[in-house]
């Protein structure tokens, strides 16, 4: 049934990326200042949502770990991380692929762009972590830890562009107090949001899995050491 | 406060951790101006991230010993078992910590001013004020990720790993607000934002780590 689920979800999925990249190469036209380049922020701004998002249910699998014991819990920050991390480098590079074209330089060291790469790098190193420490419940314990800790500069990544004047450009969404978009563009951006965004849903419950049967054998594996 | 004051005279006996991160600190001062021979102005424009960098790496070697002293002779276990709650053996050793690395800090001071011909002693009071806050942070989160990783291999190398990317937003405040200080220009109120930055990062840290410290060291 579960599996049955995630196949259909995942078929109206992909149905949904291809309709919304015909909208967004071909219906819609040009950016007036921008040209063609701005296609790209149809991607780039789902990802970083949904890349918090996925931050954001590392936090909760964190904090249910804690309070249940439970390592379902565990497993679920984990795969939830990994998202995050996914859905993060195709942010950074979308992003950097825009600045080339817009600013003439792939990297600038502003509020925004900074604070995203670092929010990135901690949570990797929440998996290399997670790597050096054998025993499950010690690990599922710290690291547990270490995710609520790396959380708020996810926050401070998400509010930079309103605390700062930053290279990276101000809110341009309409619900944040921005307003820089055509109404079908922004659209278009939510269309693509929501396919994104249960696109990470469906890979966090696949890695869930296999985190969870990965458990499972490494406890059978312990119980044939002790025979 | 009774950890505190254990550490610190621990500390004052051996000596080993301040030495070795003071002269550390101190070839690593060298080092910089070695690496790029600064001319006055220069050295205004970069003194925040050369004295941050230096203290940040001087206080990861604090930060090591910290809980790792307590190895030997099942020391931590005997800590943790006994009736103070954890919280105040976390809090004790923050305390200890932060003590030993400002006393680094205030000795790097004068000597940073020395080789590099800074007149930093004009706005000594809002640097001071930058220095404890950011030390403060620093010591809060290093402590926490020291007692998690203490009983790891690769100790050394994972505590900088997973303390500098969490201590970037702190670090970033402190090197911009010294930067100015330490060259003895005033704060200007452009500047605030930091200092509120500053002092939040302080905040939320000390919270979590005392919420949940408790699961790091009992379990």
């Amino acid at each position: 049934m579960r599996e049955k689920i995630t196949y259909v979800l995942a078929a109206i999925v992909g149905a949904l990326l291809v309709s919304n990249l015909y909208t967004i190469l071909l219906g819609l036209p040009d950016e007036a200042n921008q040209g063609a380049i701005y296609r790209i922020f149809f991607f780039h701004f789902p990802s970083a949502i949904t890349s918090g998002l996925c931050a954001f249910l590392s936090l909760v699998g964190s904090l249910m770990y804690l309070y249940r014991r439970n390592l379902w819990w565990d497993a679920f920050a984990v795969s939830a991380t990994e998202l995050t991390l996914t859905f993060g480098a195709i942010v950074l590079m979308t992003g950097m692929i825009w600045a080339r074209i817009i600013w003439g330089i792939w990297w600038a060291w502003d509020a925004r762009l900074t604070s995203t790469l670092v929010s990135w790098l901690a949570y990797a190193s929440y998996l290399i972590f997670r790597r050096a420490i054998e025993e499950p419940t010690a690990r599922a314990r710290f690291s547990a830890v270490i995710s609520i800790f790396t959380f708020p500069g996810v926050i401070i990544s998400w509010k930079s562009i309103e605390w700062w004047r930053t290279q990276h450009p101000g809110p341009v969404i309409s619900i944040r107090g921005g307003g820089g978009m055509a109404p079908g563009m922004e659209a278009a951006a939510y269309w693509n949001l929501l396919p994104l965004a249960v696109l990470a849903l469906i890979l966090i419950s696949i890695r869930l899995r296999q985190e969870n049967a990965q458990r499972l054998l490494d406890g059978f594996r312990r119980q044939a050491h002790e025979i | 406060m009774v950890i505190a004051g254990k550490d610190l005279r621990a500390e004052l006996r051996g000596k080993e951790t301040i030495n070795a991160s003071l002269s550390f600190s101190l070839v690593i001062l060298l080092l910089f101006s070695f690496a790029f021979d600064p001319t006055a102005e220069e050295t205004r424009a970069i003194c925040g991230g050369l004295l941050w960098l230096v203290f940040a790496f001087a206080g990861a070697l604090v930060l090591n010993r910290s809980f790792a002293r307590e190895l030997p002779n099942d020391c931590l276990d005997a800590l943790i078992a006994s009736p103070l709650p954890p919280s105040a053996l976390f809090m004790g050793k923050v305390m200890a910590n932060m003590l030993i690395l400002m006393t680094v800090e205030i000795i790097c001071l004068p000597i940073f001013g020395l080789f590099y011909n800074v007149n930093w002693t004009q706005q000594f009071g809002m640097l001071f004020l930058v220095l404890v806050l950011t030390t403060w942070g620093l010591t809060v989160v290093g402590t926490m990720f020291s007692a998690l990783t203490v009983n790891m291999r690769l100790r050394e190398l994972m505590l900088p790993t997973l303390v500098y990317p969490i201590m970037i937003p702190g670090l970033l405040a402190a090197i911009q607000l010294t930067t100015l200080l330490a060259v003895g220009e005033p704060l200007t109120p452009d500047y605030y934002p930091w200092l509120k930055l500053l002092a939040g990062f302080d905040l939320i840290y000390t919270l979590l780590g005392l919420a949940l410290v408790d699961t790091v060291l009992v379990g």
